[in-house]
C-alpha cells in the first residue's frame, strides 16, 4: 500500500519519523539500539554482515547500514537518534553525521554552523506554498520585519538543494 | 506545602556534555556557550531547590522503538546515566524523589493526563546536560530529581497546548503535596535545530527569539503553534521546544524573566536558555519578613497569630494564583 500523504511531506530535505516509518524501520532501529552495549559493538565490528543477520532487515536496509548511507537509513525507517549509535560506534559525533547527510565536507558544514547555520529562507517548503509562520511573530518589531520582506519566501526546492551540492 | 518557585529552560545538546566530559570547556568555541551559564549557576546556588522536576526527552536510551510512552514520569529512587554509545557519562547517579513523584502521578492521572509510570530508567544527555549547565559538575547532584520523559522522537509528540496544560496539572499536584518543598521545573531541548537529512544544520534565530519573548509574555500564543510549523520553522528536531511549555504551564501566568541567553551554534543546535521566577515566590518572601514585627506588636499572644496570619496571606495569594493560572 502506498504511504499515506502528510502535511510534513512538504518540508524539504527532511524525513519525519512517524508511526509508519517506525514500523518499517524497526529492524534498523533495534540493531542500532543493540550498539548501546559494548560487547555488541565489538561483535558488530568483528563481522558486520554476520551481526546484521540477527535483525529483521530488508536487503536494502542491510546495504544502507553496511554502506553507512545515513539518508537512505532514514528513508527506510531509521531514526537519527538510533542511527547516531551506529555513528558513535564508528567514532562519529552527531555533527559529523549531519555533515555527511547534507553532502558537505566536515569543514564546510562546521563553517556553515559557525556562520549561523542553514537559513530557513528557501528551505521551508517543497511546494513553495508555505508562508512564514504566524507563531514566529512575537513582538511588533519582529512582525514588522517579517511583513517588510517580500511575501513568497520559499524558493523552489530544486534551487535550494543545488546549493547544498 | 510544596511550591514551584521557578522554571528553567535550556537546550540539552549532547556535544555540550562531551565538551564537559572531555574537559574542553575552556576552548573558545565552548567558552562562548558555557559563559552563558555562569550567572545561571549562581542563581541556582542561591535558589537551592529541594527538588527539581526535569522535563526532557529520551534519545533512544531508556526507550527504544519497542515502547514509546508520550509522557513517562520517573518514580524510581535513582536513575543511572545511560550508555549512549560512548559509555555512560561520568556524572553522578541522579537521585529521585519517589514520594513526590508518586503524588504527582496520582494527581495528574486523575486530572486526565495519562502518564506512564517508570520505576526503572536510565537517563541520557537530555537530562544530565542541563543538570551540568545549572549545577556544574559536583560529586553528587545537590537535590533529588523527578525526570519527566516526553516523546519527541516518534512523530507526533504531544501538542504544544497539551504540554502547557500538563504543566498546569503538575503545578496543581505539587501544590497539594503537604511537605514544604521548593521546586524548580526544567524544560529542556531545542532551540531550532535539525540533525537529520539533507536539511540538517537549519537554524532559525528569529523563531527562537520570538519563542523566548513569548515564553515570558504570551505563552498561550505558543500553545497554538502546530507541529508542522515547529518542524518547518525550527527544524525537524526543533519540535523539542514543546517541552518548554510544560515548564511554562507550571508557572504563574505573570512571571519575572530573570535571565536569558542565546547563542549559535553548539554542534548542530541553537542554544537557548531562560530563567523565569514566579513573582509570588520572590514577593511573598519580602513582605512576610517585613510584616512580621508589626504583626507581633499588635497581637497580644505573640508569635502564633502572626505566623497564622502569614500563612493565611500566603494561602490567599496562592489561591489567587491558582485561579489566575486557570483563566
Amino acid at each position: 500500500m502506498a504511504r499515506e500523504p502528510h502535511d510534513y511531506d512538504d518540508i524539504p530535505g527532511t524525513f519525519v519519523f512517524d508511526a509508519e516509518k517506525s514500523r518499517q524501520g524497526y529492524g534498523i532501529n533495534m540493531f542500532c539500539m543493540s550498539l548501546m552495549k559494548d560487547a555488541n559493538r565489538r561483535e558488530f565490528k568483528a563481522d558486520e554482515a554476520a551481526y546484521l543477520k540477527k535483525f529483521p532487515l530488508s536487503p536494502q536496509q542491510t546495504q544502507a547500514i553496511l554502506e553507512r548511507d545515513y539518508n537512505r537509513m532514514l528513508e527506510l525507517g531509521g531514526n537519527i537518534y538510533f542511527t547516531a549509535k551506529l555513528g558513535a560506534t564508528d567514532g562519529h559525533s552527531f555533527r559529523h553525521l549531519a555533515a555527511v547527510m547534507t553532502g558537505s565536507t566536515q569543514e564546510d558544514y562546521a563553517a556553515m554552523m559557525l556562520a549561523g547555520g542553514r537559513s530557513v529562507e528557501g528551505n521551508r517548503s517543497k511546494s513553495g506554498k508555505a508562508k512564514p509562520a504566524k507563531g514566529v511573530k512575537a513582538t511588533a518589531k519582529v512582525a514588522a520585519k517579517t511583513a517588510a520582506k517580500p511575501k513568497p519566501k520559499s524558493k523552489p526546492v530544486s534551487k535550494a538543494r543545488s546549493k547544498r551540492g | 506545602v510544596a511550591r514551584i518557585i521557578a522554571g528553567v529552560a535550556s537546550s540539552h545538546v549532547p556535544a555540550i556534555g562531551a565538551a564537559i566530559d572531555n574537559k574542553q570547556t575552556e576552548e573558545p568555541y565552548w567558552q562562548r556557550v558555557f559563559s552563558g551559564f555562569e550567572k545561571s549557576k549562581e542563581w541556582m546556588a542561591n535558589a537551592k531547590p529541594d527538588v527539581a522536576i526535569v522535563v526532557y526527552n529520551d534519545h533512544a536510551s531508556a526507550f527504544s522503538v519497542e515502547i514509546v510512552p508520550t509522557f513517562a514520569l520517573g518514580c524510581a529512587a535513582e536513575f543511572p546515566p545511560a550508555d549512549e554509545g560512548w559509555g555512560p557519562r561520568p556524572v553522578p547517579v541522579v537521585q529521585g524523589h519517589p514520594e513526590l513523584a508518586a503524588h504527582i502521578a496520582q494527581s495528574v492521572i486523575l486530572d486526565e493526563f495519562d502518564l506512564t509510570i517508570v520505576n526503572k530508567m536510565e537517563v541520557d544527555h537530555g537530562l544530565t546536560v542541563p543538570m551540568n549547565l545549572l549545577f556544574g559538575s559536583p560529586k553528587e547532584w545537590p537535590c533529588p530529581v523527578i525526570p519527566l520523559a516526553v516523546n519527541v522522537v516518534l512523530y507526533p509528540p504531544p501538542t504544544a497546548h497539551r504540554c502547557y496544560m500538563l504543566g498546569k496539572a503538575i503545578r496543581k499536584a505539587v501544590e497539594s503535596y503537604p511537605q514544604d518543598l521548593r521546586v524548580v521545573i526544567f524544560g529542556t531541548g531545542g532551540m531550532s535545530h535539525q540533525i537529520s537529512g539533507p536539511r540538517a544544520g537549519l537554524i532559525n534565530s528569529k523563531f527562537d527569539k520570538a519563542f523566548l519573548d513569548n515564553l515570558t509574555k504570551d505563552p498561550k500564543k505558543l500553545t497554538r503553534i502546530q507541529h508542522l510549523e515547529f518542524m518547518r520553522e525550527a527544524g525537524c528536531e526543533g519540535i523539542e521546544m514543546v517541552m518548554w511549555l510544560i515548564m511554562r504551564g507550571a508557572l504563574d501566568d505573570d512571571i519575572e524573566e530573570v535571565y536569558r541567553f542565546y547563542t549559535v551554534p553548539a554542534s548542530n543546535t541553537a542554544v537557548g536558555h531562560i530563567i523565569l521566577e514566579n513573582r509570588r515566590a520572590a514577593k511573598g518572601k519580602k513582605p512576610a519578613a517585613r510584616k512580621k514585627p508589626a504583626a507581633v506588636k499588635k497581637s497580644a499572644t505573640g508569635k502564633k497569630p502572626a505566623a497564622a496570619k502569614t500563612k493565611r496571606a500566603a494561602a490567599r495569594a496562592n489561591h489567587q494564583n491558582v485561579r489566575r493560572g486557570k483563566r
